[in-house]
């Protein structure tokens, strides 16, 4: 004990900050670099996204060029080119090689991007693996001049380090252009480049990417719609998402002069009345200072707007895939007899507005046995890894599809000829890892996935009853069919009249028994949308990465444990009725 | 007859074919075989059938039945044009040669023939079937004048010589004569009591002839029974267990026919049949051995009293039944046997036959 002192001192010398570059070069994993293959796959998601969101925030219609090349020795050039704003020559070091550096992470909108790390770990994980700078290539308008970085970054001191740099000729008026290098892994499948980019295409219609994959071939996804998405406002935080560390934090930068005006400006959905109502909830004045607000004020505050019933954010922040585009997307990829998608009201998780989205293809050329099929979406980004660990699929599973058709053996998917998609659109999509690859088990967004899917499943239940109809009629017809004979037959033995009396008879009892039954109406694929070209792509061998196993398991066993604990909280709540939909709608 | 039978099926298959010409679904009218569509008239002294009809419209649902009625038909036509018969069991049989309109179980056939022969109002010999169950048995005070089925001379058969054993009553019983001195028919239920009285010679001490029914009587046996006891004048005592099954199904079908054979009950039934016993009344004046009743009997006490117009007709068979009810037990014939093995004879039913009329109608 008496060498307490001492032995502090030693540790101490041991102690010092560490880098969040650095955090990251040992967790890759929690980036989704984990392996080779989804490496590969996360470096083209991010710098996909990137382009996307640029390009949507500039209102230009995407046209995004992305290539790999094969380098050999499991390593790979990587090629993502856009026609976006491009980026002013400041901010560019620090956007590819500055970890958590971004302008979406302070902003509530709906983008595919949410906290600036994902292209910087590309480019970290570039530079572990090949010790390759990115070579980023940007211009703001053919007025301006095109530059050129060569960049890596400095994992101690989380800041770029330019290798590099000059003004180049460009022959594009703007855009942004990364190349890297990295270790790598090329397969195809559900979870491969292939699949991601053309879920991609499907549910970014206004965007055309045209992709180059490492065996040299070109795929060009097409633009179908000159159209952008209804462009996401931006919004002010809505007080019930809010929480301590943030508030205090928050009134301190505040430029308003009273805890009534703070609330007011600050916070949407607050008006003079509200604030007022939050200040009496909270015990304090308000015409306090914010200047002047403890921590424990900042508590009571937060307890006060607890207490006071707030109405729900504005949803105008919120841009969904929309039902058509979805049902559209399904019948392009999927061969089917039925499609149906819905779109859900806008709800609220922890001051978050977010919006569902269900949609299911049935039948046709999907197997009849085995789960069925699900794709997901966050902000019309497509979610490939980490299925078992989703919300969406934990909603899936707790959703009672033996009464839409489907069979289903408890705590499992179902089971049938389908394909679910599901697609979350939000201010702020709660991942749970900064890959980005599983939703979060927010008992608000299970709930509402669990409502998209009940609207789809009754759809497909009226569905998958007439289909089951006009298939007992078809063994109807044929059971008739059998039997018509044998009464012309038996009736010639008694009546004794001729062979060709025997044909009108049959003829006549086929016209008597049909009279009543009506027209028999036909199961077909009616399905001009469909792209068989399209629908191969990322489904050729069957493959199954065992890479991804072993790294989809040690996931997905704690999360069981988790799903099984929240399973009983979701089952004790009652499904609402539309009534409270609309309260919690305000 | 059977040029009747013929002319029946000829006349309904015409009426399908023409409707079947006219575009319309065909018909065939069947009618109900069930109590709900028999009254009885004690003067007349059997169930006779209502006008209730089910028809058998061609229908998806319909058309399997539809089609294996007409084969029946055909079948029945072919064996009477050939004189042949068939038995119930190999009109099944026959019905293999159908294809997908085979039946798959006798119960099927069974039900389409008597379908057939209600149809026709015929008894199903008249239409070429035959039944296989058993006729019955006679012993007592009986000479049954057959026929040589080779020279067709007479045969007489002497019931009294048959020993320890017993005459057959034949499947066909119209042809038969009879010679008689006895001074009543005894029914009896069981082929046990049967044998107790064969071997004791009951019937040469009371002058009676013995009929062993095994449960419920056949149509042969019923007809065979009325043939006998109409030509000679016979009384007709029935003694049968003291239960619901014994009093609603044996001794009421022997007596007024059955909902089942209802297009036919005015051959087959023996309207002079009395009820000897074994009564409720009896076991409490016999002190008799009881089994308590069982849920079915039960229900089948007050399904005799509400749907029987047999039962509903008569007030002694009501109360017999109610006061059953309330005993809540039922007593065999064997029963007796507690007093000594030949009780039955020395005792209960010559006490009995003392006052027939205290025998149940």
């Amino acid at each position: 004990m008496a060498k307490d002192g001492p032995i502090a001192v030693e540790l101490a010398k041991k102690q010092r900050e560490i880098g969040v570059a650095e955090f990251f070069a040992r967790n890759r994993h929690l980036l989704g670099f984990d392996n080779k293959r989804k490496a590969l796959m996360t470096t083209i998601k991010e710098a996909v996204d990137n382009s996307l969101d640029a390009c949507e925030e500039a209102s230009v219609l995407p046209e995004i060029a992305v290539e790999i090349i094969d380098l050999g020795n499991d390593r790979f050039r990587v090629i993502v080119e856009d026609n976006g704003p491009g980026i002013v020559k400041k901010q560019i070091p620090h956007i590819f090689a500055r970890l958590l550096y971004g302008s979406k992470f302070f902003k509530l909108s709906q983008s595919r991007g949410q906290q600036g790390i994902g292209i910087s770990a590309s480019v970290l994980y570039a530079q572990l693996t090949t010790g390759k700078p990115a070579k980023i290539k940007s211009r703001i308008s053919p007025k301006h001049e095109a530059h050129y970085y060569e960049l890596k970054v400095d994992t101690q001191k989380n800041k770029p380090d330019i290798m590099h740099e000059e003004v180049i000729e460009w022959n594009k008026d703007h855009g942004t252009r990364i190349e890297l290098e990295l270790e790598g892994s090329y397969q195809g499948g559900s979870q491969s480049v292939d699949q991601f980019l053309k879920q991609t295409a499907i549910v970014n219609p206004h965007s055309t990417i045209i992709y180059t994959n490492p065996k040299a071939e070109q795929l060009i996804f097409a633009r179908a719609t000159d159209t952008l998405p209804h462009k996401p406002v931006e919004i002010k935080p809505h007080p019930y998402g809010v929480e301590l560390g943030v508030l205090i934090r928050m009134v301190k930068l505040t430029e308003s002069r009273t805890l009534q005006s703070f609330l007011t400006t600050e916070f949407s959905r607050v008006g003079p009345g509200t604030a007022k109502d939050i200040c009496e909830n909270a015990a304090l004045l308000p015409n306090t200072k914010p200047k002047e607000v403890t921590r424990e004020m900042a508590e009571k505050l937060l307890q006060g707007i607890t207490k006071t019933k707030i109405i729900s954010p504005p949803t105008n922040c919120i841009s969904p895939i929309g039902e058509e585009l979805l049902e559209k997307g399904l019948r392009k990829e999927i061969n089917a007899e039925f499609y149906c998608a819905t779109t859900r009201p806008p709800a609220v998780y922890r001051g978050n507005p977010f919006v569902i989205e269900a949609g299911i293809a049935y039948g046709g050329e999907q197997e009849a046995e085995g789960s069925v099929k699900a794709l997901r979406y966050a902000n019309r980004v497509p979610l490939l890894y980490q299925q078992g660990a989703c919300a969406i699929t934990k909603s899936t599973v707790g959703t009672v599809w033996r009464n839409y058709g489907l069979s289903q053996s408890r705590g499992a998917l179902p089971v049938g000829p389908a394909t679910i998609v599901l697609s979350i659109n939000s201010v702020w999509v709660p991942f749970t890892s900064e890959s980005k690859e599983a939703i979060a088990h927010y008992p608000e967004i299970i709930k509402e996935i669990k409502l998209a899917l009940q609207e789809v499943g009754r759809k497909l239940s009226i569905y998958v009853h007439k289909k089951k109809k006009i298939q007992m009629e078809g063994k109807k017809r044929d059971y008739l069919e059998t039997y018509i004979p044998h009464v012309a037959e038996a009736l010639k033995d008694l009546v004794g009249y001729k062979q060709a009396d025997e044909e009108k008879v049959k003829e006549l009892l086929g016209e008597i028994l049909e009279q009543n039954r009506g027209k028999l109406e036909k199961i077909e694929i009616n399905n001009p949308d469909y792209d068989e070209e399209l629908a191969k792509i990322g489904k050729e061998p069957k493959e199954d990465n065992p890479e991804d196993k072993t790294e989809d398991k040690p996931n997905k066993e704690p999360t069981k444990e988790k799903e099984e604990k929240s399973n009983k909280e979701i089952s004790g709540s009652k499904e609402p009725s539309k009534e409270d939909k609309q309260k919690t709608l305000g | 007859m059977a040029n009747k039978a013929l002319q029946g099926i000829k006349e309904k298959a015409d009426l399908v074919y023409k409707k079947i010409l006219k575009k319309k679904a065909p018909e065939l009218d069947l009618p109900l075989r069930s109590l709900s569509n028999v009254k009885y008239d004690e003067k007349e002294g059997y169930f006779q059938i209502l006008g209730k009809k089910k028809e058998r419209t061609l229908t998806v649902s319909t058309i399997k039945t539809f089609a294996q009625t007409l084969r029946m038909m055909g079948l029945s036509k072919q064996l009477i044009e050939q004189e042949d018969i068939a038995s119930k069991r190999e009109a099944y049989y026959i019905s293999k040669n159908w294809k997908e309109a085979k039946f798959n179980a006798q119960p099927e056939s069974d039900t389409v023939m008597d379908d057939v022969e209600a149809m026709l109002m015929v008894n199903r010999e008249q239409i070429g079937f035959i039944p296989e169950e058993k006729g019955g048995e006679i012993a007592g005070q009986l000479i049954v004048i057959d026929k040589d089925t080779e020279t067709k001379k007479d045969l007489r058969i002497d019931c009294t010589k048959f020993g320890s054993g017993a005459y057959s009553i034949p499947i066909s019983v119209e042809h038969l004569k009879f010679e008689t001195k006895a001074k009543f028919i005894l029914a009896i239920e069981t082929a046990g009591m049967f044998q107790r009285l064969v071997k004791h010679k009951y019937w040469k001490k009371a002058n009676c002839i013995l009929i062993s029914m095994g449960g419920v009587p056949t149509r042969a046996c019923r007809r065979f029974i009325r043939r006998l006891a109409d030509s000679k004048k016979l009384p007709v005592y029935v003694f049968a267990d003291g239960d619901p099954y014994g009093y609603g199904s044996i001794y009421r079908t022997l007596k007024v026919g059955s909902g089942n054979a209802a297009h036919i009950n005015q051959y087959f039934c023996v309207p002079q049949a009395k009820f000897l016993g074994v009564t409720p009344q009896d076991i409490i004046d016999y002190k008799l051995p009881t089994h308590p009743l069982k849920d079915v009997d039960f229900k089948k006490i007050k399904d005799l009293l509400k749907n029987d117009p047999f039962i509903q007709h008569h007030k002694e068979w009501q109360k017999a039944l109610k006061q059953m009810y309330q005993m809540k037990a039922r007593a065999e014939q064997q029963s007796l046997a507690k007093w000594g093995l030949n009780y039955v004879i020395e005792k209960y039913l010559p006490a009995k036959i003392k006052n027939p009329d205290k025998f149940l109608p």
